[in-house]
C-alpha cells in the first residue's frame, strides 16, 4: 500500500481493532490457570492478561537465535530480569524465541510471547504500562526498534501503571544510540573527544565507493551500516573486488549507505565492556585482547582477559577514551567499543551502546555480573551502590574461543573473515596464557597434536610472519611441509628444514594425499584470496575438516597453538578448576 | 460519523467495540454484529455481510439456555438440534469423538481450534453412526491432507445428519461452560426463529433422567467382527482358544471390542436390556458392561440385570459400565459439573502409585462414600479426586471410569484388558 507502518498503525487503532491477550494456560481452559504466559491475538472477546498496578519493567528479548544473535543477549535479558526482580519490580519478558531461557514463563513475572517488533510492543506497552523499558540486552534486534518506539512514547504520552512517572526507554536514550551508529554524528564526536578512527568515508553509491578506496588505497574493510554479526563486511582488495562486492553484496542507496574504512593491516583487535551509571559513573569491565587479527569478526576469533602483548601505554590510552566517550554519549547501562591497536597506535573501530555478546565472558572472567549491575544503573542506581566502580584486572587468564560449524555445512569454506559465522563459545581459564588457551582450543573441539608434520601454507601477506612460527614449530620437535611459494620464503628466512609439497592442482602426490593418508597433524594455511585458492585453498581446507585435522587459518592463531602445544608438552597438566574457585567471595 | 461506536459488553463488563468494515469502493459500512461477536442479551439476528465480502455469512447460531447468542457458520447438516453442550479438549481424535455413542443427547465442543484437516475414513469410526446432535469449533478446515481420508468432515455430518456451527468463540464457549457448568443449547440454521424461541427451546429440554441409552443400543445380539483393518490396531495376541465374553451395548465404542479380541476373546454384543437370565444361557467367561450415553440414574433395568449377574463370573466395566455396577453394588452416581472429556487426565492407580494418562468422556461419577464394605476405589482422577475406578474382589468385578481402550487417547491404561483376561482364565 505504500503507506508507512506507523500510519496504519493509528487507522486500526483508530477503528478500534485491538489486539487481546490471551494466556497459554495448557489446559484449553478447562481449569483457571495464572500462567503468566500471554500471546495477542486479533479475536474478540476477555482479554487475559490482568494488568497489575505494580512497578514494572519491560525487557525486551533478542528474538530468534541466528549467527551474531545468540545466547548471550538472552542471558543479559534473564540476568537483568531475575536483577530488577530483586529489587521489587514485575519484569516483563518480551520475547519470539521459545528454545530459550527468557520464554520460561517463571524467568520473569510475566512473559510476553510476541514478535520484536515496534507495533507489537506498542500493544504491549499499552496494555502492561511499564515505567521502563529496556532494549538493550536483546542484541540488536530490539535496539533498532528504540528510536520508532520513543517517538511513539512521546506522542502517546502513557502513565505507568504504578502511578510513578511516564512510561520510558530506560538507560542511554535512543537519540546516544543514534548518535553511535550514524557515522557522520559519530566521527564528529569522536573528533570533538579527540579519539582517532582509521580513515573511511561513506559510500553512497558505486561511484563514491571507488573513490573513497582510492583515497584510502587498498586494501579496504567494506560495510553497510547498521549491521549485526558484521553481515556483508568484507576486506576488499582491490577495484574488480569492490565493483564486485558494491553489485553483488549489499544494496548501497542515500538511505543505505555503506562504510568503506581503510584496512589496518596486522592489527591486534581489543574488544571493551563497560558499565555506566546515571550519574557519569563508568567503569571498564574488561579489556580484551583478540588473537586473530582485526579483519576477522570480534564473534569469530578467540580472545583472552587480561590482554597479552599490548603495550601499557595503549592499554592507557583505551582506558581513557573508553569513559570519555561514554560520558559524551550518555550511556546508562552497558557499552562495548572495539579498538585496533597497530604498532602501539590506538584506533576506535566502533562503539555499540548495548550489551555485546562477550558480557557474559566478561562477567565470569572477573566474576562481576555485569548485566545485572547494569539493570540496576538502569534503574536509577550509582555505581558506587551497585558496587563496581573500579576495573577488576584478574590475575588468572581466561580464553574465549568461537566454536565453528563448518564440519555441519559440507561444501561451505571454513576461512574465518568479516562476516561471522561462530555459533558458540567456549571458555578455558587457567593461571597461564598457554594453558588457558589449550583448555579453550579442546573445549572447542580442536584437538592439538604433539608431535608429527605440520603443513603451511601462507598468502602473500603472511609468507614473511610465518618464518618465527616456523622455527616455533620445529623447536617443538614438528616437521615442517609447505607449498612452493610458503617453502621458499621460509628458506629465504632461515629456515631451512622444510619440505616443499605440491599443491592439489599442481600434480600427484600431493598435499591432500597426504592428509588423506595421514600424514599430516596439524595445518596452517592463509588464504590468498584468488579464484584459484577459491577452489583449491578451498577443497584442501574441507579435505582437513572431513579427516578432522586441526586447522588454524590465522598466523596469530597458529602462534597461540603452538604457545599452547608447548605447555601441554613441557608437561604442564590440564587441570580443572570451578568458575567459583577463582573468585574469593564467589 | 465517529470512528468508534461502544456497544455491548464482554463477559468482564468491558465495552467492545463495532468492527467496522471497510469495502473498497464503497467507503465505510457499519455492521450491527460482528461475524464474532457474541451478545448476552437475547434479540433479533441481524447479519449484514455484504455480498462482495469475501468470507462467508454467519448462517447458524448456537444460542445457549442462560440467553447468550453465538453466530457462527454453518456446516454438515441444516436444521435445529437442542442439547446439552460440553467441551472435549483432545488435540486429535476428532471422527472416533464423533461416533462415541456416549455423545448421545449432547453437542460437542471441540477446544482444538483447527478440526476437519484430517478428513474421515472408513477405519476410525467407534460405532456405525454419529449420535452427537451437534459440533461447535472454531475453524473448520478448508482442506482435507491425509491419505486415508474417504470424505470431508462436512460431507460426513450432512450425510449423519449432524448440524455443525464454525467461527464461534470456541475458548470464550469453553469458558463460560467451565464457569456455569454444562448448559443446554441450540444450534439452529433456521433464520426464521427468533434467539428468544431458541433460548425458550434450551430452556425447556434436560438431559436428566433421559434413557439414551435405548436410542443408541443394538437392536439383537451379534458376535463382534472387526470391520477395519487390522493394521490400525496396536499390538494383541490372537488366541487358539479365546475366552467368552458377553458384552452389554449400553452405546459400546468399537475399539473396546476391538481391544478385548486382541486380547484373546470372542465378543457376543447384547442390547442393553438383555435380561440377566438370557446372558447366563450364552455360558460366558465374564461379562462386560460397556460405556454409554445420559444418566446412570435413568436405565434401573441395567441396574438390576447387574445385580443378578455380580458373583456368576467375572464383570468388568467402563464409563456407563462403571456407574451401572457401582448402583449394582448399592452406590449412588451425581453429576459432575461440566463432565471430563479430554485425553489427557491423570488418574492414579492406588495400589502401585502409577499415574495414567487417561482418555475421559462421561458427565457423572460414582459417589464413593455410598458404596458398601468390600468395594474399594482403585483408581482416583488426580484433577479433581473423584472416583476414577472400583473393584470388588469378591464379586470379581473391576471397573474404570475412564477409557482404556483410548480411541483417540494415550494407551497407558491398555493392561487392565489384560487384568480382565486372566481374572476370567483363573476362573474357568
Amino acid at each position: 500500500l505504500k503507506v508507512p507502518e506507523d500510519d496504519v498503525r493509528v487507522a486500526r487503532k483508530g477503528l478500534g481493532v485491538i489486539p487481546s491477550m490471551k494466556r497459554v494456560d495448557t489446559c484449553a481452559a478447562e481449569f483457571e490457570a495464572d500462567t503468566p504466559y500471554m500471546y495477542s491475538t486479533y479475536e474478540p472477546g476477555e482479554s487475559e492478561s490482568r494488568p497489575e498496578s505494580s512497578k514494572k519493567v519491560l525487557i525486551l528479548g533478542g528474538g530468534p537465535n541466528r549467527i551474531g544473535q545468540g545466547i548471550e543477549f538472552d542471558y543479559c535479558c534473564c540476568h537483568a530480569s531475575f536483577s530488577l526482580r530483586e529489587i521489587g519490580y514485575d519484569t516483563i519478558m518480551l520475547n519470539s524465541n521459545p528454545e530459550t531461557v527468557s520464554t520460561d514463563y517463571d524467568t520473569s513475572s510475566r512473559l510476553y510471547f510476541e514478535p520484536l517488533t515496534v507495533e507489537d510492543v506498542l500493544n504491549v506497552i499499552e496494555v502492561e504500562r511499564p515505567e521502563g523499558i529496556i532494549v538493550q540486552f536483546g542484541g540488536q534486534t530490539p535496539l533498532s526498534l528504540a528510536t520508532r518506539l520513543q517517538a511513539a512514547l512521546e506522542e502517546l504520552q502513557i502513565p505507568a501503571a504504578s502511578g510513578e512517572g511516564m512510561v520510558k526507554i530506560w538507560g542511554t536514550q535512543p537519540d546516544a544510540i543514534d548518535a553511535a551508529e550514524d557515522r557522520e554524528r559519530f566521527e564528529a564526536l569522536l573528533n570533538e573527544l579527540g579519539i582517532k578512527q582509521p580513515p573511511g568515508g561513506i559510500a553512497r553509491s558505486q561511484e563514491e565507493a571507488l573513490v573513497i578506496a582510492k583515497r584510502l588505497s587498498y586494501p579496504v574493510m567494506v560495510r553497510p551500516s547498521y549491521v549485526l554479526g558484521g553481515r556483508a563486511m568484507e576486506i576488499v582488495y582491490d577495484d574488480a573486488n569492490m565493483e564486485r562486492y558494491i553489485t553483488t553484496a549489499v544494496e548501497v542507496d542515500p538511505e543505505k549507505p555503506v562504510l568503506v574504512d581503510k584496512y589496518l593491516n596486522n592489527a591486534v583487535e581489543i574488544d571493551v565492556d563497560a558499565l555506566c551509571d546515571q550519574y557519569g559513573g563508568v567503569v571498564i569491565g574488561g579489556i580484551m585482547e583478540h588473537i586473530e587479527q582485526a579483519g576477522v569478526h570480534s564473534g569469530d576469533s578467540a580472545c583472552s582477559i587480561p590482554s597479552q602483548t599490548i603495550p601499557e601505554e595503549s592499554l592507557a590510552t583505551i582506558r581513557e577514551w573508553t569513559p570519555a566517550l561514554a560520558r559524551a554519549l550518555g550511556v546508562v547501562g552497558l557499552l562495548n567499543i572495539q579498538y585496533a591497536v597497530q604498532e602501539g597506535q590506538v584506533y576506535i573501530i566502533e562503539a555499540n551502546p548495548r550489551a555485546s555478546r562477550t558480557v557474559p565472558f566478561v562477567s565470569k572472567a572477573i566474576g562481576h555480573p555485569l548485566a545485572k549491575y547494569a539493570s540496576l544503573a538502569m534503574a536509577g542506581q550509582s555505581l558506587e551502590e551497585i558496587g563496581l566502580t573500579e576495573e577488576v584486572v584478574p590475575t588468572h587468564v581466561s580464553v574465549k574461543e568461537a566454536v565453528l560449524p563448518f564440519s555441519k555445512f559440507p561444501g561451505a569454506d571454513v576461512l574465518l573473515g568479516p562476516e561471522m559465522r561462530s555459533t558458540g563459545e567456549v571458555m578455558g581459564i587457567d593461571a597461564d596464557f598457554s594453558m588457558a588457551y589449550a583448555k579453550a582450543q579442546i573445549s572447542a573441539g580442536q584437538s592439538l597434536p604433539t608431535d608429527g608434520t605440520v603443513f603451511l601454507s601462507m598468502n602473500d601477506q603472511n609468507k614473511e610472519r610465518c618464518i618465527p612460527l616456523a622455527e616455533k614449530l620445529l623447536e617443538n620437535g614438528f616437521k615442517l611441509v609447505a607449498t612452493e611459494g610458503t617453502a621458499a620464503a621460509l628458506k629465504a628466512g632461515g629456515v631451512t628444514a622444510v619440505t616443499p609439497v605440491l599443491k592439489i592442482h599442481e600434480g600427484r602426490p600431493n598435499i591432500g594425499d597426504m592428509i588423506k593418508s595421514d600424514g599430516i597433524q596439524m595445518i596452517v594455511i592463509t588464504s590468498s584470496g584468488d579464484s584459484l585458492d577459491a577452489v583449491d585453498g578451498r577443497a584442501l581446507r574441507r579435505s582437513a575438516l572431513s579427516n578432522e585435522v586441526p586447522l588454524v587459518t590465522t598466523v596469530a592463531g597458529a602462534v597461540a597453538t603452538v604457545d599452547a602445544i608447548h605447555a601441554i608438552k613441557s608437561g604442564k597438566k590440564i587441570e580443572m578448576q570451578a568458575l567459583q574457585d577463582f573468585f574469593e567471595d564467589a | 460519523m465517529s470512528p468508534v461506536a461502544w456497544v455491548d459488553n464482554d463477559t468482564s463488563g468491558n465495552k467492545l467495540p463495532n468492527v467496522l468494515i471497510v469495502n473498497p469502493g464503497n467507503g465505510v459500512t457499519q455492521t450491527n454484529l460482528s461475524r464474532y461477536q457474541h451478545r448476552t442479551q437475547p434479540g433479533a439476528l441481524k447479519c449484514t455481510c455484504s455480498s462482495d465480502s469475501p468470507w462467508s455469512s454467519n448462517d447458524a447460531r448456537l444460542v445457549l439456555e442462560d440467553g447468550s447468542v453465538w453466530p457462527g457458520v454453518s456446516f454438515g447438516a441444516k436444521g435445529t438440534t437442542v442439547r446439552e453442550v460440553v467441551f472435549n479438549t483432545s488435540l486429535t481424535g476428532y471422527q472416533e469423538i464423533m461416533t462415541d455413542p456416549s455423545y448421545a443427547g449432547q453437542s460437542v465442543v471441540f477446544t482444538v481450534p483447527h478440526i476437519g484437516n484430517v478428513g474421515i475414513n472408513s477405519d476410525d469410526v467407534e460405532s456405525k453412526e454419529c449420535a452427537l446432535g451437534g459440533v461447535i469449533v472454531r475453524s473448520l478446515s478448508s482442506r482435507v491432507s491425509n491419505y486415508r481420508s474417504t470424505s470431508s468432515l462436512d460431507a460426513y455430518l450432512k450425510q449423519q445428519n449432524v448440524v455443525g456451527i464454525a467461527e464461534v468463540d470456541t475458548r470464550a464457549l469453553t469458558l463460560r461452560l467451565r464457569d456455569k457448568g454444562a448448559l443446554v443449547g441450540v444450534i439452529s440454521t433456521d433464520a426464521s426463529l427468533s434467539d428468544e424461541q431458541l433460548v425458550e427451546q434450551a430452556k425447556s429440554w434436560s438431559i436428566e433422567g433421559l434413557d439414551m441409552i435405548s436410542e443408541v443400543t443394538c437392536e439383537k445380539s451379534y458376535e463382534w467382527k472387526d470391520p477395519s483393518i487390522p493394521e490400525w490396531d496396536f499390538a494383541g495376541v490372537q488366541k487358539e482358544d479365546p475366552l467368552h465374553v458377553v458384552a452389554y451395548d449400553f452405546g459400546i465404542k468399537h475399539n473396546i471390542l476391538r481391544r478385548l479380541a486382541s486380547h484373546g476373546c470372542r465378543i457376543t454384543v447384547v442390547p442393553a436390556s438383555t435380561p440377566a437370565d438370557e446372558v447366563k444361557s450364552l455360558n460366558p467367561d465374564g461379562i462386560f458392561f460397556s460405556n454409554g450415553p445420559g444418566d446412570p440414574s435413568a436405565v434401573p433395568y441395567a441396574v438390576e440385570n447387574a445385580k443378578q449377574l455380580l458373583g456368576e463370573v467375572p464383570v468388568f466395566g467402563i464409563c456407563m459400565g462403571h456407574q451401572v455396577l457401582g448402583q449394582a453394588f448399592g452406590g449412588k452416581t451425581f453429576k459432575l459439573k461440566f463432565g471430563h472429556h479430554g485425553g489427557n487426565h491423570p488418574v492414579a492407580y492406588l495400589a502401585t502409585g502409577r499415574v495414567e494418562i487417561s482418555a475421559q468422556n462421561h458427565n457423572y461419577a460414582v459417589d464413593p462414600s455410598t458404596l458398601p464394605d468390600g468395594v474399594e476405589v482403585t483408581h482416583i482422577n488426580l484433577n479433581d479426586g473423584t472416583c476414577a475406578g472400583m473393584a470388588c474382589p469378591e464379586k470379581m468385578a473391576i471397573s474404570l471410569q475412564y477409557h482404556p481402550e483410548a480411541s483417540p487417547g494415550p494407551h497407558d491404561s491398555d493392561p487392565v484388558f489384560q487384568e480382565f483376561v486372566d481374572m476370567m482364565l483363573s476362573k474357568k
